[in-house]
């Protein structure tokens, strides 16, 4: 029983982690977003997009929403998604939610790791991570890349931690 | 036209007034502009005021609100009510798209002497209870002198969005003084210039003045307006050095009447945007 209970513990301790790492056998890279632990009386986890954009303009691709998805009736969660203002213009306000691959629930504070996409054609392209929080505020994080070989490096000042892409 | 519909137009053409001759500023201030979904609702102030956004001087009119739903079908005000200094009514953004909401207003105003005697034509303020009806440019006598009249055109708009934003609504109706936006009103961003369009008649209204004045005047010292001009596409650049509300008018003064008796044709467009952090 001893080494099962071992490898449990470890598993939840790595599952943030853990799970994109399995889910990217094939990326071309993969981004490290930082959600941070804040000191506030009323705590709620934001919402959070990262996208990305090619960086002589062009449509935006969305890699990952996440959201309050179980949040249904009169006020249902994707009442809020257009206080991620910049990805709402940028064609958040095109996608239908829930949507495959790319919505899911928002998330505690803590490191989430996003691959990303194998089919990325080579270019310049700007990395964004946009957070917004009920009671909270606001921040986008943006983060120039070049593919292949995209590395990099940026941080949040409040809303969000550090970004990273290797 | 019958007499009891322009005795209506000459009315509400009163409700101009402010926006027009004086200082007075008519503004409808929406509680947000874009919006996910279609279970929003816009909840939208309405009054007259010097200083913006603060309602403390009338409030709007009702009867005159009208509502586009994004494929350009009339759609409908709820939960309307006047309070002493400002209007307030819903808006339930139940399409996908952009909408519009205002008032457009029209009627004549003036003078004429009649048997040495001066009337006026159109009432000045607030209907009062019991006062008889206004003359309208109909009740000038053909024998009339001294005939001053001046026609007025007015809209005051808004725009909201939910989800995709959509263009049916600025679709010209070619009268008077309009708005046809280059740049999407639901997509203003502090730091990016915006380019609209003024159309009088349905074309393109060069010279014509636009003001833009930032909300929020109590917490500056400066009233913040700027003056532009369109150019000769009747295009006008707008940059906006902050996010916020900004209530933007237009004026222009012709003489094409629609109708004889009167000499001047004065047109005032108003609307609200709201610009957002990039």
């Amino acid at each position: 029983m001893r080494p099962t209970l071992m490898l449990t513990l470890g598993g939840v301790i790595a599952a943030p982690v853990g799970a994109g790492v399995i889910a990217a056998p094939a990326s071309a890279g993969t981004i490290t977003v930082t959600v941070p632990r804040l000191s506030v009386a009323e705590y709620h986890r934001p919402y959070v997009a990262i996208w990305l954009e090619p960086a002589a303009g062009g449509a935006a691709r969305t890699l990952a929403v996440w959201y309050d998805v179980k949040k249904g009736g009169n006020e249902p969660g994707t009442k809020w998604l257009s206080d991620l203002r910049a990805w709402w213009r940028k064609g958040g306000r095109s996608l239908s939610m829930p949507a495959n691959g790319v919505s899911g629930a928002t998330r505690a504070p803590g490191q989430y790791q996003i691959p990303l996409p194998a089919d990325l054609k080579p270019g310049a392209y700007v990395l964004n991570v946009e957070a917004a929080r009920e009671t909270g505020g606001r921040e986008i994080v943006t983060l120039p890349l070049t593919v292949p070989g995209a590395k990099g490096r940026a941080g949040g000042s409040h809303e969000l931690g550090a970004i990273e892409v290797r | 036209m019958n007499k009891l519909t322009t005795r209506l137009l000459a009315a509400a053409a009163l409700l101009s007034v402010p926006a027009g001759l004086s200082a007075h500023r008519m503004w409808l201030l929406p509680s947000g502009t874009v919006f996910s979904g279609t279970d929003s609702w816009v909840t939208v102030d309405s009054a007259v005021s010097n200083d913006l956004f603060y309602a403390d001087h009338q409030p709007g009119r009702l009867e005159s609100m009208k509502v586009w739903q994004p494929d350009g079908a009339a759609g409908e005000i709820q939960n309307g009510a006047t309070g002493r200094y400002r209007s307030v009514f819903d808006v339930k953004l139940d399409k996908p798209g952009t909408w519009k909401i205002g008032s457009e207003m029209t009627g004549f105003m003036g003078s004429f002497k009649a048997d040495g005697v001066e009337k006026r034509i159109g009432r000045r303020g607030p209907p009062q209870p019991g006062a008889p009806a206004p003359l309208t440019i109909d009740d000038i006598p053909a024998n009339a002198t001294d005939v001053k009249v001046t026609e007025s055109l007015s809209r005051n708009e808004i725009f909201v969005t939910a989800g995709e934003p959509t263009t049916t609504v600025f679709k010209p109706t070619g009268k008077g003084l309009e708005f046809a936006p280059v740049t999407h009103p639901d997509e203003l961003v502090a730091g990016e210039p915006a380019r609209f369009r003024f159309l009088i008649d349905g074309k393109p209204a060069p010279g014509l003045k636009v003001t833009v004045i930032p909300g929020g005047k109590r917490y500056r010292n400066a009233e913040g307006a700027v003056e532009l001009t369109t150019g000769n596409d009747g295009v006008v650049t707008v940059n906006w050095p902050n996010a916020g509300m900004y209530w933007l008018n237009a004026t222009a003064t012709d003489a094409r009447v629609s109708n004889p008796r009167a000499t001047e044709r004065r047109m005032s467009y108003t609307t609200t945007l709201e610009v957002m952090t990039p």
